[in-house]
């Protein structure tokens, strides 16, 4: 069955279109459409979105490989991106890190096998006066992050899932 | 200390929310634009008031401006660069979350300025809460006349879009950011032609950093003069320095331009954390040389700074004390840059990789003495050989460290280990 947006999706599409005199410059706004509806961009949600925006699906792949924020594969539930730049390093990311490796039973890079959470390390967010700091999925930040804060976050996010 | 501009959120709370902002004189100096002075009017008293780019290049935004063609049938384009991402950087988000509608306000005065009907806010896709602030005040500003058609009935149109990026710090360069809006891979132009003839669509385009769209309204409202009586006149005006890593305070400090380095470290950020004593200082983001203690009475300004072959940039000072591991905060940096290389060049793509790997080795206790000079040889081969700067901004900073911390680097290949037993920045192979 082939993919296709909600009506409301469909909606804030057609929107999106109205701002910019080009099909192509919607694409990046498109895909985070798509990345919100389906969860990620599969091979037939960037066929979809190709087709939508008059695109080859070769171009619309290449486009998507370039952003890291577009999710190429599913990710767990939970995606937690820890900051590993320099100013969260300084103080403390990389026992964050650890924390969470442990806690989570996986690596860096890697998802449960329950599918609930995903840790990642990712460069500066822009929250350095309050690091360390992590991004859960695409939106909310934790900042001044300890050991203790991290678990409790897990935690929470566990019962959640 | 005078009444702030840029974080006025910190004396005015909620003043993100229109009613708050209108209530403090918001949007004042944006009907005393389009109503009493022409087009012309304001680029003059923005180029009078010597407004230096916030977003790391310090040229003249007045100037900037003043290369649009004059005659033009094209329409011309204002893009918002929000898509802060340089380490160690974080004054737009706090502009864009705390205080969304100067920014708004600045915009519209500067579409005003340059005849621009249409402008995008380009924000770093990290920034969620960010964007959803700036569609939560656009809805106020269209609602309440200031965005939209006939602003202050005087046939004024103004439409302005949030485009949201996607994790790619090359964005935050100008032609990077175009490409990207236009939807395509971030590759960034060669220039000329600049944006201002040939940018967004084709079409003459002005970028302008949040910070400096920010101090737009108050020298409207106050004028070019007050503004330039704010630090030194070369390079005037408040602005907003952030300081992170290791001091007792961290946080963003708004003061005049031009402020010792020194001050801004321990005056107002406390100085190093526990009482340590500093190693090093990078003072405008991770993109420029690496400053060591007898270097931070320097003043905080473009000029001043360029004076001792430093950079303003950002001014985002990240603080290192005694403990840091000089080898392992460089490969952080260098790991950065080859992560966000776009992969354009080959000096960059591979320039980046390979300073990057070199740094692992000499960290894993396997360099080899020709290293160092390995890595300077090639940070110098990367520098101005490439379409954009990313790869100055990665050699700039690697070859500063091996110049003013080479002994710590030699120390790494001798002893075979890092030569502080235990340091602020942690080995990832713990000795």
């Amino acid at each position: 069955m082939a993919v296709q947006f909600s009506q409301e999706t469909y909606r804030q599409f057609e929107e999106v279109l109205t701002h910019y005199p080009t099909k192509r410059a919607a694409l990046l706004p498109t895909f985070w459409l798509a990345q919100e509806e389906f969860g990620y961009l599969s091979p037939e949600v960037m066929e979809y979105i190709a087709q939508l925006l008059d695109l080859s699906p070769a171009y619309v792949a290449a486009v998507a490989s370039f952003y890291t924020m577009f999710d190429k594969e599913p990710k767990g539930k939970f995606h937690l991106q820890v900051c590993t730049n320099l100013s969260c390093t300084l103080v403390g990311a990389q026992q964050i890190v650890e924390c969470l490796e442990q806690k989570l039973g996986i690596k860096l890079g890697e998802t449960t096998p329950d599918g609930k959470f995903s840790l990642s390390e990712v460069e500066c967010l822009g929250s350095c006066g309050t690091a360390p700091v992590l991004q859960l999925n695409t939106g909310d930040y934790y900042e001044n992050l300890t050991p203790e804060r991290v678990t409790q976050l897990v935690e929470e996010l566990a019962k959640q899932a | 200390m005078a009444e702030r501009v840029l974080l006025r959120h910190l004396d005015v709370p909620d003043i993100h929310k229109l009613d708050v902002y209108l209530a403090h004189g918001g949007y004042a100096a944006a009907r005393k634009a389009l109503t009493t002075l022409t087009p012309e009017q304001v680029t003059e008293q923005v180029k009078a008031s010597n407004l230096r780019g916030r977003g790391g290049a310090g040229f003249v935004a007045g100037m900037k401006w003043g290369f649009l063609p004059k005659d033009s049938p094209k329409p011309v384009y204002l893009c918002c660069n929000a898509d802060e991402s340089e380490p160690g950087t974080f004054k737009d988000r706090a502009i864009i979350e705390w205080n969304t509608h100067i920014l708004l306000e600045g915009i519209l005065i500067t579409a005003y300025a340059i005849k621009c009907h249409t402008a995008y806010i380009y924000i770093r896709g990290e920034f969620a809460f960010g964007a959803r602030r700036l569609h939560e005040a656009i809805a106020e500003a269209y609602k309440a006349g200031f965005l939209g058609k006939n602003i202050f009935g005087t046939g004024f149109d103004l439409d302005v879009y949030v485009h949201r990026g996607a994790g790619a710090y090359i964005c935050g360069e100008e032609t990077g950011l175009i490409e990207s809006l236009e939807g395509k891979r971030a590759y960034p132009r060669i220039k000329p032609p600049f944006p201002a003839t040939y940018g967004l669509f084709g079409c003459p385009t002005i970028v302008n950093n949040v910070e400096t769209l920010a101090c737009v309204p108050s020298i409207i409202a106050n004028g070019p003069e007050w503004f330039k009586s704010i630090g030194p006149e070369g390079s005037p005006g408040p602005k907003i320095y952030c300081v992170s890593g290791h001091v007792e305070k961290p946080g963003l400090y708004e003061l005049p331009m031009g402020m010792p380095l020194r001050t801004v470290i321990y005056d107002y950020a406390g100085g190093i954390r526990g009482g340590k004593k500093l190693k090093a200082v990078m003072p405008g983001g991770s993109s420029f040389p690496v400053l060591t203690p007898d270097e931070i009475d320097v003043h905080m300004d473009f000029d001043s700074m360029r004076k001792i072959n430093a950079f303003l940039g950002t001014a985002g000072i990240i603080v290192m004390d005694e403990d840091t591991c000089m080898v392992r905060a460089l490969e952080i940096i260098d790991r950065f840059y080859h992560h966000e290389s776009c992969g354009q060049c080959s000096p960059c793509r591979e320039g980046t990789g390979w300073l990057h790997k070199l740094l692992l080795r000499l960290e894993e206790g396997n360099g080899r003495p020709e290293d160092i000079d390995l890595m300077d040889r090639i940070a110098g081969n990367m520098m101005g050989n490439t379409v954009c700067v990313l790869a100055d901004a990665a050699a700039m900073p690697t070859q500063s460290f091996l110049s003013k911390f080479r002994d710590e680097f030699v120390a790494h290949v001798t002893l075979g280990r890092c030569p502080l037993k235990k340091n602020g920045t942690g080995h990832r192979q713990a000795a």
